[in-house]
């Protein structure tokens, strides 16, 4: 239904008003969101119902299906880690190289599409391992080029909510993925098979919106401007708003608690019983879809350091009530509720809004790269919080090592509170053509 | 292409896509009527009496039958040295069992709401329900004491997301004389290289338990290693023995465990294979599998270990010496956690 809506109003929504649509300044209406937003959030909205489907199956296909054990495959996990920053950097790079994002997005989306119908055929963990690692290497091929593509159709100051549509919609896919997988099992027992063939069906689907419906549009380079190179590529650094935005998305992403630990956290203060604990995530992303959109939207309005740091202070604010918390027990009922909102508002404030934030601080014509480079350090930061805090967690225990990262957490939100590049929104008018462009196919 | 064009081939596509889906959820609901009829060359089933006790008539095999027909994935017995002959199926259901002295343990999938549910189930020798105890995850391991008053069980949490790197086993414990319960084994104090250890990445898997009703085996994994424990259930303690040791079983006699190890060299998908420890000199040798091996083995008597591997219906058992002579050989078709009986 996005699809139809937004192809329906061909006209040139996007174009954003001159200076006076600046956030914060300018009263009155908003433009409507470029058409390549909401048929990019389709893709995803479609592609997450796909993917969910199978991983929510999975470590139950492998048990009762197959009679496999999945530990062995969950020890795998790690193996895969490190190709999924090297291919992420190497999807941002060439969508920017090629000038073809959509095709690199489309490879990816592609990549992952197949792997849906290889399920059906793998029937050992070995088969089965190498078939998520392709997936997985589509995921992270196609990431970089699709926020490229997301932040070049959106007028700049309208960012932060093209981004919040998009996450809203994605994280409505994996809400629903799960739920259509299940439905499958109940009508058909055993039907492991028929989940994975709808599956396959549906992420072919999603493929066909993002080939009918994104606009394939090179980015012409500026007149003058040098061939992305790869030097180019590693030189971004050099920019004073990229380093700066790097460097601030490193430093929070050290001082972040991984999910596991939160939802372990919060199961241990409150004694939630164990057959909830797998709902716990649930409860994440529905704060997450929720929050997405209204955060975005905010984003644009105040700013979206301003929120990017607001969602790190509900991360803290998410710490606070599990040191608080276990203490007694008269608030156990109230205390999963918000801890899981704050959790996913957190995301709702930071995952899209970073990636509206970051997009004003490359050029257009490295945006892929640039937001891959965020991306990937980011990541990586918070692979690195992972191993600290359990180390913490080791020498003190969870609840010295959680008080230890909220010292730090408000340590470095503060910090970045100093350091972040001035929103750049402002600064940003030239792209006002480039966007009305991104209608054109 | 015109607008038009392009919601005229989308239309197309979702209409033949929707097809396809329906038509392999119709298959599969049917398939699944097909898989309650007897396959032809399959083995043999009747709805029968099941007992866990021991029996005058010789020793037996419990299992979870894998084969299709109106029997499938129920407990069934044959006789131990008649292991392909006809089954006689119980009427219970189980993902993983494991059963000793009369007692039986048995994880099973919890029927009813949208999201799938398991609970562990302890049974007695006539497999009537003694207690039940929600799950937190998919089941995996299951092992019941020699003496039928201990009960183990461990699940995989998880699949939240297998892009992510979330994985984690819970492994619990339970007392049938005392009803002492303890949820996780993480609970134990670790003695590691001589000193109290303690990490939050911690995960146990895979008990055996041995003959005095209170000592045990365990994987331990931390930090990327997995260690062979020894659990004292008394003290409750757990002391790691050995590195790289996975699914310890122990042999009846007390004196050898049959593990999976990981193996340098082998495909990271792959990479198991079945050693056997002596206890006494800590000396292990490999088994004669060639293939990687991911299941904990059972004994089935001092001299040969059972174990299962992925085959045409579920999975097939495979029976070895436990002392890296011979080769393995097949035991039963279309069968899976197996217990001997007697």
């Amino acid at each position: 239904m996005y699809v139809a809506d937004s192809r329906g109003t061909p006209a040139p929504a996007v174009t954003p008003e001159p200076q006076a649509a600046v956030p914060g300044i300018s009263p009155g209406r908003r433009a409507a969101l470029a058409p390549t937003v909401l048929a990019l959030g389709t893709v995803s909205l479609i592609t997450d119902v796909s993917s969910e489907m199978v991983t929510a199956v999975l470590p139950l296909y492998l048990v009762a299906g197959l009679g496999l054990s999945p530990l062995g495959f969950g020890l795998l996990d790690g193996i895969y880690n490190g190709i999924s920053a090297l291919v992420r950097l190497t999807g941002g790079h060439l969508g920017d190289r090629l000038g073809r994002h959509k095709a690199l997005a489309g490879l990816g989306y592609g990549l992952s599409a197949l792997c849906k119908p290889l399920l059906l055929l793998a029937h050992t963990l070995p088969a089965i391992g190498a078939v998520l690692a392709l997936d997985r290497t589509g995921k992270g091929l196609r990431t970089a080029p699709r926020d490229a593509l997301i932040s070049l159709a959106a007028a700049p100051e309208d960012r932060g909510r093209a981004f919040g549509v998009h996450r809203a919609m994605d994280t409505a896919g994996a809400l629903i993925g799960p739920l259509l997988a299940f439905l499958i099992l109940r009508g058909a027992a055993d039907g492991y098979d028929a989940v994975f063939t709808v599956s396959a069906c549906v992420a072919a689907l999603g493929v066909l919106v993002l080939v009918l419906f994104v606009p394939g549009r090179r980015t012409e380079p500026a007149p003058g401007a040098e061939p992305v190179s790869l030097r180019a590529a590693f030189g971004l650094l050099g920019l004073r708003d990229l380093r700066r935005t790097s460097l601030c998305a490193l430093l929070l992403g050290l001082c972040t608690v991984s999910d596991a630990f939160v939802f372990l956290l919060l199961q241990r203060a409150t004694g939630i019983a164990d057959r909830w604990f797998a709902l716990l995530p649930l409860g994440t992303a529905a704060a997450f879809f929720l929050l997405a959109l209204p955060l975005g939207r905010l984003a644009d309005r105040i700013g979206r350091w301003r929120v990017f740091l607001g969602g790190h202070l509900a991360l803290l604010l998410a710490y606070g009530l599990l040191l608080a918390g276990g203490a007694g027990n008269g608030h156990g009922t109230v205390l999963p509720y918000a801890v899981l909102l704050l959790h996913g508002g957190f995301y709702a404030a930071t995952d899209g809004v970073l990636m509206a934030a970051a997009a004003g601080a490359v050029p257009e014509e490295h945006r892929g790269g640039g937001l891959a480079l965020v991306q990937t350090g980011q990541a990586l930061a918070r692979f690195a919080a992972s191993l600290g805090f359990g180390a913490a967690w080791t020498v003190w225990g969870p609840r010295p090592a959680l008080a230890v990262a909220a010292v730090l957490l408000a340590a470095a939100a503060a910090a970045c509170a100093l350091l972040r590049p001035a929103d750049a929104m402002e600064a940003e008018s030239p792209e006002s053509a480039e966007s009305a462009g991104a209608r054109a196919d | 292409m015109t607008l038009q064009r392009r919601i005229l081939i989308l239309v197309c596509a979702v209409v033949l896509l929707a097809a396809v889906g329906v038509l392999a959820v119709v298959r599969a609901s049917s398939r699944a009527d097909e898989k309650n009829q007897t396959q032809a060359g399959g083995p043999q089933i009747t709805r029968g009496e099941v007992s866990l006790a021991p029996d005058a008539a010789g020793r037996r095999i419990v299992f979870r039958n894998m084969a299709w027909g109106p029997h499938r994935d129920e407990l069934a017995t044959v006789p131990a040295d008649a292991p392909q002959g006809p089954r006689t199926a119980s009427g219970v259901s189980c993902l993983r069992f494991h059963s000793a002295a009369g007692t039986g343990i048995c994880l099973q999938a919890d029927k009813g709401g949208v999201q799938e549910s398991y609970r562990a189930v302890v049974l007695d020798a006539h497999l009537k329900e003694v207690s039940a105890h929600p799950l937190a995850g998919i089941p995996t391991r299951a092992r019941v004491s020699p003496g039928g008053h201990l009960v183990a069980w461990t699940v995989f949490v998880g699949g939240d997301s297998y892009a992510g790197t979330n994985f984690s086993t819970r492994t619990s414990l339970l007392d049938l004389r005392t009803g002492r319960f303890d949820a996780s084994l993480e609970d134990f104090e670790i003695r590691k290289d001589g000193k109290a250890y303690r990490n939050a990445d911690v995960n146990f898997w895979g008990v055996t338990f041995a003959a005095d009703e209170r000592t045990f085996y365990a994987t331990l994994a931390t930090g990327g290693q997995t260690y062979l424990v020894r659990g004292d259930l008394a003290e409750r303690t757990v002391t790691t023995l050995r590195e790289n040791l996975e699914c310890p079983s122990l042999s009846p006699d007390g004196t050898r465990l049959v593990f999976k190890k990981r193996v340098a060299g082998l495909s990271p998908d792959a990479p198991w294979r079945l050693y056997v420890l002596d206890l006494a000199s800590m000396r292990e040798a490999p088994l004669a599998e060639e293939r990687s091996v991911d299941d904990q083995v059972v004994w089935r008597d001092d001299k040969s270990v059972v174990y299962s591997l992925p085959g045409d219906f579920g999975a097939d058992l495979y029976a070895l010496p436990a002392d890296g002579s011979g080769a393995p050989a097949p035991l039963m078709a279309s069968a899976l956690a197996p217990a001997f009986l007697g």
